[in-house]
């Protein structure tokens, strides 16, 4: 069995966001880094099949230098091989360019399973797997939160209002994950150290034209009005107040 | 000509899908293009003369298109805009549409904007988008450099109207499906058990945060809830990464979306990741032991203090009233 999973590296913004001063990026001045919240239940999920049926995994993503850090994170998780598609103007990348450069790299490797985020923390495309499938000419499932391989298949589950649709795929196939597939495990001390260690491969790419094209970042507006209803339990009858208000008692 | 592509569940249109023809009349308003829209699925004609205040309807009908089978619905749209060579395509921004739409844009290698909110004519054509980033909690304007433009229109981004007029001409569209398109299929459906009220439905949700502390300290907010008219509980990240809470009780960008009248947020600092998944609740109240915790620039009842003191203190208020 061998498995590609495609991380992207993302600003972990917490409280707010600020915007660089030409409303271009986020600001990442004081900000860490991290992988996309489904991206690293894709990383887990790697993990877990490969610890049950053998074979290796791989981690791939497109990104500048610095996105070494997020290749290690997930290799001090247990995965095995990392390639950087090294593009320092990675942020000129569109999704079918981002989708071409991957698509280039892996189309001779002969993985069985290629996982993917349903769509990135940041920019939320929703479809550089789905591409990569297509280039590849590979059967794709979006939104997974159930994957189970069996012999040369893979059954998939996802989660919709109505319940859960089972699709049944045989491999090599594309799916893309969703958060709750899994609880990610943290890296171990011993697998942090391991991964400093682990080469990786790296490859320049250059981007093709794109087919779309940013113009500015905004901030949506939020127009609440704070109004505090007190310091600790002495607040507990205006609480009772609102609550009445509301109707909800 | 404006292509709407629209989706269809149990014999209806979906309120996303009302939508997408809400914005496909309001951008032809702008534009002078006239809008079809297509259907596609078992038994779906029958909708098509209920779609009032646009031009024309093609569907496909094919008994084989049960369930979701992405690709050949990719397959019978892509065809439809070679066919048709519409100026813009628009679909429902929903897990199922941006699916469908990346399919549609990979086969005929055109860009796609998904989850739009905002779109700006100029001269009769469409000049750029605004979409949504980091779940809601950013927009970003997009310039589409290729043509047609394949959008897709983020869910409840406007409200849905209905149109008089005359209903549309209806022109069925057949298409052949390959082997190929029919490989990937739903097998089987699986119905969740409902148990309790969803955190979609509730009228009050009570969020945990780090600041519950344990999965144990849940259960004063399940008792919280309990003395509410239609209340459930809900959590932040943090809770549901140290298994506190199921990801099924996650909201926020990578959980859940909800619109209570009412959300109580204990002990949860506001992070955006969080809020997107909540702004649309018409109240926020936040508990929190730091006054300068975010989340109180986005709330509109604060109150300052342990939530391990409050919410007990609470439920016994709440409690005496029921008793007397
Ligand atoms: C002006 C401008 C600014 C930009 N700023 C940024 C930025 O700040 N940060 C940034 O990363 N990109 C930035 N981009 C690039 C671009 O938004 C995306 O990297 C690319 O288009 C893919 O889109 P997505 O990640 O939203 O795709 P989605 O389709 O939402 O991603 C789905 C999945 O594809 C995989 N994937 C996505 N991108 C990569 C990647 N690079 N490497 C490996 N796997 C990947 C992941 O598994 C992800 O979950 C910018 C682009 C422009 C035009
Ligand atoms: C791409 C991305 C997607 C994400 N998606 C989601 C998502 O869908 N949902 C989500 O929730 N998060 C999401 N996150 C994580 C998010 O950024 C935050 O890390 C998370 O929401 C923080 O959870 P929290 O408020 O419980 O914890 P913290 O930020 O640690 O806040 C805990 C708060 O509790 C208060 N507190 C502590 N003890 C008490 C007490 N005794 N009484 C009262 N108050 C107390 C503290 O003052 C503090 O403000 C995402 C992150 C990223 C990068």
């Amino acid at each position: 069995m061998k498995v590609l999973v495609c991380i992207k590296r993302v600003p972990d913004t917490g409280g707010g966001f600020k915007l660089t001063s030409d409303s271009m990026r986020v600001d990442t001045t004081n900000v860490g880094f991290a992988i996309s919240p489904h991206e690293e239940c894709a990383v887990e999920e790697a993990i877990r099949i490969i610890e049950k049926h053998g074979g290796s995994s791989t981690v791939l993503t497109l990104g500048p230098q610095a996105a070494q850090e997020q290749l290690r994170e997930a290799i001090a998780k247990g995965i095995n091989n990392a390639i950087l598609l090294e593009a320092e103007d990675y942020e000129f990348w569109d999704p079918a360019a981002t989708a071409s450069a991957i698509a280039e790299t892996v189309k001779s490797m002969g993985f069985d399973l290629l996982l993917f985020g349903n769509e990135s923390a940041d920019t939320c495309n929703y479809q550089v797997g789905v591409r990569v499938a297509y280039l590849l000419d590979l059967p794709c499932v979006t939104g997974i939160k159930a994957l189970e391989i069996q012999n040369n298949k893979a059954i998939a589950k996802r989660e919709t209002k109505d319940g859960w649709e089972v699709y049944e795929v045989p491999l090599p196939a594309v799916f893309t994950i969703r958060e709750g597939i899994n609880t990610p495990r943290h890296p171990s001390l011993r697998g942090i150290m391991s991964a400093k260690k682990v080469p990786i491969e790296q490859k320049k790419v250059t981007r093709p034209a794109p087919q779309l094209v940013r113009k500015a970042l905004k901030k949506p507006q939020e127009g609440r009005q704070l109004e505090i209803l007190g310091q600790g339990v002495e607040a507990v009858p205006k609480i009772i107040e609102k609550l009445r208000e509301m109707g909800a008692i | 000509m404006i292509l709407a592509i629209l989706e269809t569940t149990k014999g209806a249109l979906t309120e996303t899908s009302l939508e997408t023809v809400t914005a496909a009349r309001d951008l032809a308003h702008k534009s002078n293009y006239s809008v079809t829209a297509l259907l596609m699925g078992k038994g779906v004609s029958a909708l098509a003369p209920t779609l009032k205040g646009i031009q024309t309807v093609l569907v496909a009908e094919d008994s084989r298109l049960e369930g979701y089978l992405p690709d050949a619905l990719a397959g019978i749209a892509a065809h439809a805009i070679r066919q048709k060579s519409p100026k813009i395509v628009l679909a429902p921004g929903t897990e199922t549409g941006n699916d469908l739409m990346a399919r549609v844009a990979a086969r005929l290698n055109l860009g796609l904007a998904t989850n739009c909110v905002e779109f700006f004519v100029e001269g009769g054509s469409l000049k750029r988008v605004t979409r949504s980033n980091w779940g809601g909690s950013l927009l970003e304007e997009v310039e589409i450099l290729s043509s047609p433009a394949l959008l897709t229109l983020a869910p409840h981004a406007l409200a849905a109207q209905s149109a008089d007029g005359a209903a549309p001409v209806v022109e069925s569209f057949s298409v052949t499906l390959s082997e190929k398109d029919l490989r990937v299929w739903m097998k089987e459906l699986i119905p969740t058990e409902k148990k309790g009220i969803s955190l979609t439905d509730a009228k009050v949700v009570i969020g945990g945060g780090r600041g519950m502390g344990s999965a144990e300290a849940f259960k004063m907010l399940e008792e919280l809830a309990s003395l509410l008219h239609n209340a459930a509980v809900g959590a932040t990240r943090v809770a549901t990464n140290n298994n506190w809470r199921p990801h099924s009780d996650q909201i926020g960008q990578t959980g859940v979306q909800i619109a209570p009248d009412l959300y109580i947020a204990c002990g949860i600092s506001g992070a955006i990741q969080h809020m997107v998944g909540c702004k649309n609740s018409k109240k926020i109240l936040a508990i929190n032991k730091d006054p300068e915790a975010p989340i109180f620039q986005r709330a509109d009842y604060g109150v300052i203090g342990d939530l391990h003191q409050i919410v007990p203190a609470l439920i016994a208020e709440l409690k005496k009233l029921k008793g007397g």
